[in-house]
């Protein structure tokens, strides 16, 4: 993203932070957005991410540190001067107005007298004008998000700030929304600053990612470097799926050689996040669609120089386009390896030997002394 | 019995029903007294029908202006309890402040007070600063025993209210005064309207505070309380068939504009 | 494109860039309290003062009054009234139990029987209270005058002889007696005790019912066990609104009443008034006060629902 820094209207949080009493809901950040970006704020509820957005909105007074948009500090400006638009949480439409005159809210506050032509255009970008004088409770769940995000994008603001924007939706709907959110970003080339805790719509829709737990921004980057090259375990966890293996440094070179489980295992340096000294220990990771599996007593035909982990399947799903097994093995309790279903396997049921293997370049290594379970969804997931 | 097995299925809606018919009933008596000629003073007996009292409702001294006191007492005491009780209820709801325990009792406690207690405790005050007995003491009264009903009707409705709403409208250019006028206000009026309902119903029926306070100042609630001494005029019952003949229009008007609209969507 | 965390902020007292909320901002509560709050304390609390302070004076309308701390007035006035007292707190809860089995049926009917019908029961069960409730309360002389319907047909019934030996009633006549204030107060407060009723019930699931009647309820149990607790809200709310001024009042007593019906209200009033003997009408007032804080306040530990008022 670094080519795309220029300095016109691009939001820049420094040194910002809120403290609620005693609480600490955002920790001293900086951050900056780049103009025309869609850019993501991912992580689990109660992290900062809200509060992040609504210190930019105005809505939320930062404790300390400053906003900044296109150079010019809007820190201590209230949201009604600020040129940001949100679609809140569960849209707040006005329940009194039509949508006609929620879209025009915005113009008409300013001062615009004739609003007609601007809310025909803003209808049509929508696709709803057949419904323009319609109330909100009248409406389906995704055409008041359509109407939220009419009503703040008529306004013309250099940022728009989209708190969860697709959380009341069900699933089908939020997929079309996300496509129907990432057509109109690119149609009107605005910053976009997009709150969410669902990490596939982080992924598909923004340019950059700044994934964020316990106030703090864990990792900020493209969505593909995020999910192939995680720097801490909850981001590991977090975004998609990872196998984390415990293992002691051997050597160090270009490549990374670690003992695991009784074997050896390979990594570039590159992708270790973590000091590599001798002897130190490091959290292996590796995606478990970047794994195959072969019977123990096939293990000949595996290609030399790939990383290996034996083990025995204790549990396999098939899921349609993919089987997903776990194997059990020194090296990890629960290893996870999703197999696409190209050509029927026989002998990988449960309690079958097998081999694991994979790429080395795919391990990704980090820093042992993180909470290995970190951002793993538990069961009574909080969003 | 098919019958009594009927009335054993329906016995609730039967209970409720007379019910309904014993509160309904006195106002039926006031009905069709209004139509009654009296002989003597009281209008407690059945003699014949007249339209007398209906041709002339202000045929008695002091009745109309009882009733106009009344009413211009309960507007402003409206108007102020609703104004102060909005207020109060906002703060209660939407900020944190200190010693929000002992303003919610104080505005419990009168609810929860015989109004006699008040009634005789506000005319020691009054006495004692040797305030002069009339319209503005019977005002200051209505308005403090209103003011609780308005606070908990009004937040009610704020308490149901989402706080996005008015973030929205601040997001979207409203300043404060903008925000209040184009959002909230609209928002809360249904809790707001009730409040003030229900003031202006308390306020003009009141009688046992007004008695007390009131001095020798004869709102309408206390013109009916003399006459219940002295002899009962027809032209009570008049006035009593009309409001309620006007609230009952009142309210089924209401009912059916709030109907229509959501039948039609606008 | 960066992220770092910034260095550590300083602790808050000395960071100059911290930024706390402005104090205009954190008064806005107790301006919108002010006007309000500043009202009842003035009008509502103050008077309670002077009014302690009146009932330990002693004195006479000619020589004035003065605080003497004479507390013996509490005694008196209880010695010489508490036949009063009894009958208002008597009366007070029967009407309150009346009101109760009277106002369910009905406000259970609106919430789950009505149907299409349920807004107009409710307008027949408010408009009433549009006739000042003086005029309603007289009519019911009418209704319960000597030798009209209602008399006629309790004595064919023969209930006035069991109302009569009960002390209810005084032999043909039911005006002028305990049970026709009983019944005005009754009739009075029915709304106060049916809408909080109907609110509460109203909330109800009507798959609760359903539910119940799945796991092997009968109507009967399903009432007792599911809908009855579920509408404690209500009840308790309403026993209050109902219970509350029907103790405090005197309007009833002394329309539908006679001199052997007077309530503790009636007394307040003519001492206060007529007798203008101000310091045995404060007692009275402060004692009535105290009685009525005291049960409702046991009434609500008792039935469990503290965060309900």
């Amino acid at each position: 993203m670094t080519q795309q820094q220029t300095a016109g209207g691009d939001v820049r949080l420094t040194g910002i932070s809120k403290t609620y009493g005693s609480f600490t809901a955002v920790h001293p950040l900086d951050l900056t957005v780049p103009q025309g970006t869609f850019f993501a704020l991912l992580g689990a509820s109660g992290c900062g991410k809200t509060t992040t957005l609504r210190m930019i909105a105005g809505l939320e007074d930062a404790t300390t540190g400053t906003v900044s948009l296109g150079g010019s500090d809007i820190t201590d400006l209230p949201p009604y001067r600020r040129p940001v638009n949100t679609v809140f949480q569960s849209y707040a439409l006005f329940p009194h107005l039509d949508v006609t005159e929620n879209i025009a809210f915005g113009l008409r506050r300013r001062g615009v007298k004739s609003v007609k032509k601007q809310v025909g255009e803003m209808l049509d970008l929508v696709q709803l004008g057949d419904f323009a004088r319609r109330r909100p409770h009248q409406l389906s769940g995704g055409q008041q998000q359509r109407v939220a995000v009419a009503r703040a994008l008529i306004n013309h603001p250099q940022v728009l700030l989209l708190d969860e924007p697709l959380g009341a939706l069900d699933l089908k709907l939020r997929r079309q929304m996300q496509l129907e959110l990432k057509r109109i970003q690119t149609e009107v080339g605005i910053t976009f600053i997009h709150v969410t805790h669902d990490q596939e719509e982080a992924m598909t829709m923004a340019d950059t990612v700044a994934v964020m737990n316990g106030g703090r921004v864990e990792q900020l980057g493209a969505p593909a470097d995020l999910y192939e090259n995680p720097q801490t375990t909850f981001v590991a966890n977090f975004l998609g799926t990872s196998n984390l293996i415990e293992a002691e440094v051997v050597s160090a070179d270009t490549d990374v050689t670690v003992s695991a489980g009784g074997g050896t295992l390979r990594l570039p340096a590159g992708r270790c996040s973590a000091p590599t000294a001798r002897g130190g220990r490091l959290l292996l990771g590796v995606r478990p669609e970047k794994l195959s599996l072969t019977r123990a007593d096939e293990a000949g035909t595996i290609a030399a120089g790939r990383n290996r982990v034996t083990g025995r399947i204790v549990d396999s799903s098939f899921i349609g386009v993919s089987t997903q097994y776990v194997v059990e093995s020194p090296a990890g309790k629960a290893l996870q390896c999703y197999e696409q279903n190209v050509e029927h396997r026989t002998g990988l049921t449960p309690g079958a030997e097998v081999v694991l293997h994979w790429n080395p370049a795919h391990t990704f290594g980090l820093d042992a002394a993180q909470d290995i379970a970190a951002g793993v969804e538990s069961v009574e997931d909080p969003a | 019995m098919p019958v009594l097995r009927l009335l054993r299925r329906n016995a609730v809606v039967i209970a409720g029903l007379l019910t309904l018919a014993y509160m309904i009933l006195p106002n039926i008596v006031v009905m069709v007294f209004s139509f009654n000629k009296p002989n003597g003073r009281f209008n407690y007996a059945w003699q014949r029908f007249s339209l007398d009292a209906w041709k002339d409702p202000c045929g008695v001294a002091d009745l109309c202006g009882s009733l106009s006191l009344s009413l211009r007492i309960a507007v402003w005491a409206t108007l102020g309890a609703t104004v102060l009780g909005t207020m109060i209820a906002f703060a209660l709801v939407r900020y944190r402040f200190r010693a929000r325990g002992a303003v919610n009792s104080l505005i419990f406690l009168p609810m929860a007070m015989p109004e006699v207690v008040m009634a005789a405790s506000l005319l020691t005050l009054f006495l004692n600063m040797g305030a002069q007995l009339g319209f503005w003491t019977v005002l200051i009264a209505h308005i403090m025993f209103c003011l609780s009903f308005v606070v908990t009707a009004v937040k009610a409705r704020v308490m149901s209210m989402d706080p996005r709403l008015e973030e929205a409208a601040r997001d979207l250019y409203a300043g404060p005064v903008q925000t209040f006028l184009r959002v909230t206000l609209p928002i809360a009026a249904p809790g707001i309207a009730a409040g003030a309902l229900l003031a202006f119903a308390l306020s003009f029926d009141d009688f046992i505070i007004t008695n007390f306070n009131a001095g020798s100042t004869v709102t309408f609630p206390m013109f009916v309380w003399g006459s219940a001494q002295r002899g009962t005029p027809v032209q009570i019952n008049v006035i009593g068939t009309a409001m309620f003949a006007i609230a009952v229009a009142v309210v089924l008007v209401g009912q059916l504009v709030a109907h229509r609209r959501k039948n039609t969507g606008k | 494109m960066s992220v770092t965390d910034a260095p550590p902020a300083p602790p808050a007292s000395t960071g100059p860039q911290t930024r706390k909320p402005s104090t205009r901002k954190r008064l806005v509560p107790y301006w919108l309290l002010l006007p309000g709050i500043l009202w009842l304390l003035v009008f509502f609390a103050l008077p309670m003062v002077y009014q302690a302070s009146t009932s330990v004076q002693t004195g006479s309308l000619e020589k004035g009054f003065e605080v003497t701390w004479h507390f013996r007035t509490y005694w008196d006035a209880l010695a010489d009234y508490y036949p009063q007292f009894v009958r208002s707190l008597l009366y007070a809860g029967t009407a309150t139990v009346l009101c109760l089995l009277l106002g369910y049926p009905l406000a259970y009917l609106i919430a789950f029987k009505a149907g299409r019908a349920r807004n107009l029961v409710l307008v027949l069960v408010i408009a009433p209270f549009f006739t000042s409730f003086l005029i309603r309360t007289l009519a019911w002389k009418t209704i319960l005058a000597d030798g009209g319907t209602v008399v006629d047909v309790l004595n064919t019934l023969h209930v006035l002889d069991v109302t009569s030996w009960l002390g209810w009633t005084e032999g043909d006549r039911v005006l002028a007696t305990p049970m026709a204030v009983v019944c005005g107060l009754t009739y009075n407060f029915l709304p106060f005790m049916i809408l909080p009723l109907y609110t509460s019930l109203e909330r109800i699931d009507g798959r609760l019912h359903e539910a119940a009647g799945d796991l092997y309820a009968t109507p009967a149990t399903t009432f007792r066990k599911v809908t009855f607790p579920l509408s404690m809200p209500g009840v308790v709310s309403g026993t209050l609104l109902t219970f509350i001024p029907a103790s405090g009042d005197y309007v009833n007593a002394e329309l539908l009443g006679s001199t052997d019906t007077k309530m503790v209200g009636s007394v307040i009033q003519t001492q206060f008034l007529r007798v203008l003997d101000y310091p045995t009408a404060a007692a009275l007032s402060f004692i009535l006060m105290a009685v009525v804080l005291f049960a409702v306040t046991v009434y609500i530990r008792r039935s469990g629902t503290e965060d309900l008022v």
